[in-house]
């Protein structure tokens, strides 16, 4: 804890050199402090343009900002934005995940076929045995990227095939259905806790962990460096091998907690459960910033990343497109998104610049 | 003190020359040959054999250019997508009264300039990475191929458009044929062209090719152009072998294609890899698929094997043996 | 050291590989139905071969072989048909290979059909994942004397001999709007919530649908909107949630797809709109038994995929054996389902299962332990 400070990090001193800019503009001129608050937040293209697609859609359907339709965007998302704080810390390490969509299929499986089997067990088995599960499958994937240096994408791209598969012969190609989980399991995702639905609770608690973890603990502090440069990180003296292997085993754990949550909010496990899921979640990973070189990638980030992607699944059926064009639109979205924040980033980089000239 | 001399080429060793990634390719493929005939009786059969390349031949044309693309340290995860939108917009045209071979004509043009779109978004926003410009070009390409279409199929194509996926020429298929040319063409390119170099200097460090005079911007959209033709020459291909075609076509062949081309020895990390070992893995993964189905094994188990096989197959090079190869 | 790592993980791959081939020995056996394996041991041998080699028409040593293709795997339904087929293919004595990819995409079935060919078999049954798309591969199966016939999801007219309808579209299309017209009693707003844009059995359905509603005695109520939930849990259920909000009226929901239902199920039921929006379509027993039991979805209609497959290993049986060509005003005997009878279907011909089947509380506990 004591010398976290002593890593500089790609992301962190980008802001730093912000910083000292800004400090630097105020010396010249008073008037500092607000553009420079700005200017910190770097994910500003993006919210402004969330605050501008949620107030488009309002326009075209004005039940789209009741407290109802926010409550069930934050509970339809809670899963997506859990599955992205373990992607980022993934694709800062410069690695990906392709295989969560599998590792949550099958956790969701054996944690279902586990409470058919035995309704009376309480619930929290079901979510123990799940996250164990994703937290096997993680630690293997963990293994190969860490020790056995297989690149990430082939890594996963191979374990996905071989979970999804594990997950057809758990079943035996068979499912479990609504009348077959107890109530209590189903209770985990559609319970509530002072009126906040349990999802989005889970998050929340994640998040805030999440948030701790990467910046105000030393290993949190080494994921960054090891993104940002692997050899120099090495070089400093942390176990390269030992942060890779761990933030592929949180991605599992995390995605047999998704699993499970899964499972107990559709209530139904199925084979090809939430199949390509991988692909929403790096989008939202990919849309809040977090830079596929590795490196970079911030909490807040992945937060609006998630958001807007779980606006548009919630607001295209509202807007009333024509099914046929909801594909383009979403494309377009994200698109424009990132083009968006990516010309924002460079205005406000390019007036740092003018800024130090002075 | 004598004169250090850099060889123009490197010297040939016959030990260097057997412990090449393609080779380790060659002897899985003979494994896999002789486990297949022992699997089934249909499997040695030089009719079956011909026929099983015309099943898996269409995505190989866009190994070639990924090829390419990942050398350059990039990827690109719409070349499906473009299949879909090319094979579309191509159908949709000869529906419409225009003539096939002007119409097929036009596909290939759809193609290469979706390729084109993202080799520009990619060069003009440096900060975005291309697995976001094609993921967002994956949906919206796959979006206008459902706004032309929505949701019907269009087909009734003329009867000698069949011939590219189902015919032969000398009794060989008529799609190994082409793919044939275009690999020769893909490696010559890559292997014996100034292009070819400049895209293995820019994959193993971009900045340092910059300054010494590539022209990076101009080669990334190239490659990516290239990668959107040869992509709707795929969509030629397949659009032949179905007889019709459908916005959701084509669905998942970026993975497939990354698989083949990765399982080749080419590095996500940029800068490393060859044209003929990807090839070898197009075969490879072709042909243990049409084994593996010639004697019915479930889609389950056949995804756990070829998983565990793409494992396998890149952590053999990681280890002793493999040390030698790299070198 | 290393080398250790290195031969043991050769090893792994090795064994590996061995075992796909001891999967695909499993697949096989699992496949191979006739217990003394007769249909692989002549298979091997040479005479086998041959007689397998003549088109499969001519009475081989060995028994017989029939493939069903699937749309994809571990899909409830159809293995469910598969399990059927497999059925009457054992009834009969022959072989029964079970196929299905991991995608439903009409690339790979096309390629499960060219491994089916390289085999030799002797007829195909496909659920088809495009009607048109895979008339090229199944011609080329028919020109090497496969019967094709199709069931479920029909394939064109020109690459099937046969169709194995679960029900006339007609039927079901007409009977889901009289099923919501009752529940909400004839009056108010309706919205269905369908599989993907491109499935063509629900687009059928979804075009009957609309044309009973043409009747006058429908004229107070109105269908205000098809949504599509791609048969994906997590859009169904966006869908559905959207459809509640911008059509606040909303008096019930009609689902055709298995997935559909079972996730307007669970949306109806966790808001606690049971009775205020009703819902019925078409659904598996056993996923939707919660909510029939419940009252959220006073009943709903399905036929019995196991006897769909059933009926297909039948007509399968049949045109193998020589007692169908797939023209209108044949018979032929169907096992358990008695005699069926080859009707007209535009340009091509089908046989009808019969109507779809209603589940409401009365039966489902007795059903939802069947499929």
């Amino acid at each position: 804890m004591k010398n976290r400070g002593r890593i500089a990090l790609a992301s962190e001193t980008a802001e730093t050199a912000e910083t000292v800019a800004a400090g630097g503009a105020s010396a010249a001129a008073p008037k500092r402090s607000a553009s420079a608050n700005i200017a910190k937040f770097r994910e500003l293209g993006l919210l402004a343009f969330i605050v501008l697609l949620s107030a488009g859609v309002q326009l075209r359907n004005p039940s789209f900002l009741t407290w109802e339709n926010i409550n069930d965007i934050a509970t339809n998302t809670a899963i997506l934005s859990i599955l992205a704080v373990g992607m980022m810390l993934v694709i800062v390490t410069r690695g990906i995940d392709l295989s969560i969509g599998a590792t949550l299929a099958l956790s969701g499986m054996i944690a279902a076929l586990t409470v058919k089997q035995y309704p009376g067990a309480n619930p929290a088995l079901a979510l123990l045995i799940g996250v164990g599960i994703g937290l096997a499958c993680g630690a293997v994937l963990g293994f190969l990227v860490s020790k056995v240096r297989i690149l990430p994408i082939i890594a996963t791209l191979g374990m996905m095939n071989v979970f999804r598969g594990l997950t057809f012969e758990a079943s035996g190609g068979k499912w479990v259905s609504a009348h077959q989980m107890p109530d209590s399991f189903k209770a985990i995702a559609t319970g509530k806790l002072l009126g906040v639905n349990h999802l989005i609770l889970i998050a929340v608690v994640i998040y805030l962990v999440a948030y701790f973890f990467v910046n105000h603990t030393r290993t949190g502090r080494q994921v960054y460096a090891v993104g940002s440069n692997p050899e120099s990180a090495a070089i400093s003296g942390i176990r390269t091998g030992r942060i890779l292997g761990l933030v592929y085993t949180v991605m599992g754990g995390l995605s047999g907690l998704a699993g499970v949550l899964w499972v107990s909010k559709f209530a139904s496990a199925q084979g090809d459960t939430a199949s390509g899921y991988e692909l929403s979640v790096i989008a939202a990973c990919v849309l809040g910033g977090v830079s596929i070189a590795g490196g970079s990638g911030k909490i807040s980030g992945i937060v609006l990343g998630s958001v807007l992607l779980g606006i548009l699944n919630n607001a295209l059926p509202m807007i009333d497109v024509s099914p046929f064009w909801q594909n383009w639109i979403q494309g377009m979205i994200i698109l424009v998104a990132v083009l968006v924040n990516a010309l924002v980033k460079r205005g406000i980089d390019r007036n740092h610049l003018m800024r130090r000239r002075i | 003190m004598e004169p250090r001399v850099i060889a123009d080429r490197r010297e040939f060793s016959l030990r260097g020359f057997f412990l090449q990634w393609e080779w380790m390719l060659v002897v899985l493929f003979v494994a896999i040959n002789v486990m297949n005939v022992n699997l089934s009786e249909f499997y040695w059969d030089f009719d079956n054999l011909r026929d099983a390349t015309m099943g898996f031949l269409d995505k190989a044309f866009i190994v070639l250019p990924m090829v390419f693309i990942i050398i350059l340290g990039d990827i690109d995860i719409s070349v499906g997508s473009i299949v879909a939108l090319s094979s579309v917009i191509m159908a949709d045209l000869y529906n419409h009264g225009v003539p096939m071979p002007l119409a097929m004509a036009i596909c290939l043009a759809v193609g290469a300039l979706c390729g084109y779109i993202n080799g520009l978004l990619i060069v003009k926003f440096k900060e975005l990475s291309a697995v976001i410009v094609t993921l967002s070009t994956m949906i919206i390409y796959r979006g206008v191929a459902y706004i032309l279409l929505k949701d019907q199929a269009a087909g009734k194509f003329p009867e000698w458009f069949g011939f590219l996926g189902w015919d032969y020429v000398a009794g060989v298929p008529f799609i190994l044929i082409v793919f044939a040319v275009f690999a020769v063409a893909f490696g010559y390119l890559l292997h014996r062209t100034t292009f070819g170099r400049r895209v293995y200097a820019m994959g193993s460090n971009p900045t340092a090719s910059r300054f010494s005079g590539v022209r990076t911007d101009r080669i990334k959209i190239v490659v990516f152009t290239l990668a959107g033709l040869m992509a709707a020459v795929a969509a030629l291909f397949l659009t032949s072998r179905m007889g019709s075609t459908r916005p959701n076509i084509a669905a998942g062949y970026e993975l497939d294609v990354i698989a083949m081309v990765v399982l080749g020895g080419v590095s996500t990390a940029g800068g490393k890899g060859r044209m003929a070992g990807a090839i070898l893995a197009v075969f490879l993964i072709g042909y243990l698929r049409y084994g593996l189905g010639l004697v019915n094994v479930s889609a389950q188990t056949m995804l756990v094997i070829i998983g565990l096989l793409l494992i396998f197959a890149v952590m053999i090079p990681k280890l002793r043996l493999g040390r030698a190869i790299r070198r | 050291m290393k080398k250790m790592w290195a031969f043991g993980l050769t090893a792994v791959l090795s064994i590996s590989l061995l075992a796909g081939c001891g999967g695909g020995g499993n697949g096989n056996g699992k496949a191979a139905s006739s217990p003394d394996d007769g249909g692989k041991a002549s298979g091997s041998s040479p005479a086998g071969s041959a007689a397998a080699g003549d088109s499969g028409s001519g009475s081989s040593g060995g028994a017989k072989k029939f493939a069903i293709v699937f749309k994809n795997t571990g899909n409830p339904y159809g293995e469910k048909m598969m399990e059927g087929f497999k059925k009457a293919i054992e009834e009969k004595g022959g072989e029964a290979i079970l196929k299905a990819p991991d995608q439903p995409t009409a690339e790979a079935q096309i390629q499960m059909i060219e491994e089916l060919i390289s085999q030799k078999v002797d007829s195909i049954a496909i659920a088809g994942n495009d009607p048109d798309a895979l008339q090229p591969a199944l011609k080329k199966a028919m020109n090497a004397g496969i019967k094709v016939l199709s069931l479920d999801s029909a394939v064109n007219a020109q690459s099937r001999l046969v169709h194995v309808n679960q029900a006339d579209p007609e039927r079901i299309g007409r009977t889901l709007i009289q099923g919501v017209s009752e529940m909400i009693g004839g009056e108010g707003e309706i919205a269905i919530l369908s599989a993907t844009s491109q499935a063509t059995n629900q687009n059928t359905w979804i075009e009957w649908m609309k044309k009973e509603l043409e009747d006058a005695k429908y004229s107070k109520i109105k269908l205000v909107k098809v949504a599509y939930g791609d048969d994906l849990r997590d859009k169904s259920v966006s869908e559905t949630e959207a459809l509640l909000k911008s059509y606040p009226n909303l008096k019930g929901i009609i689902a055709p797809t298995t997935v559909g239902i079972a996730a307007a199920g669970k949306v109806l039921t966790d808001k606690g709109l049971k009775g205020k929006v009703m819902l019925t379509g078409l659904g598996l027993p056993s996923e939707m038994a919660e909510y029939i039991e419940s009252g959220v979805c006073p009943w709903m209609y399905l036929w019995n995929p196991i006897d769909v497959g059933y009926l297909a290993g039948y007509a399968a049986e049949a045109l193998v054996g020589g007692e169908l060509a797939g023209k209108t005003g044949e018979k032929f005997s169907a096992g358990t389902l008695g005699e069926k009878e080859v009707v007209a279907d535009g340009d091509g011909t089908q046989i009808m299962l019969g109507d779809p089947f209603k589940f409401d509380s009365s039966n489902i506990a007795e059903w939802k332990a069947v499929y």
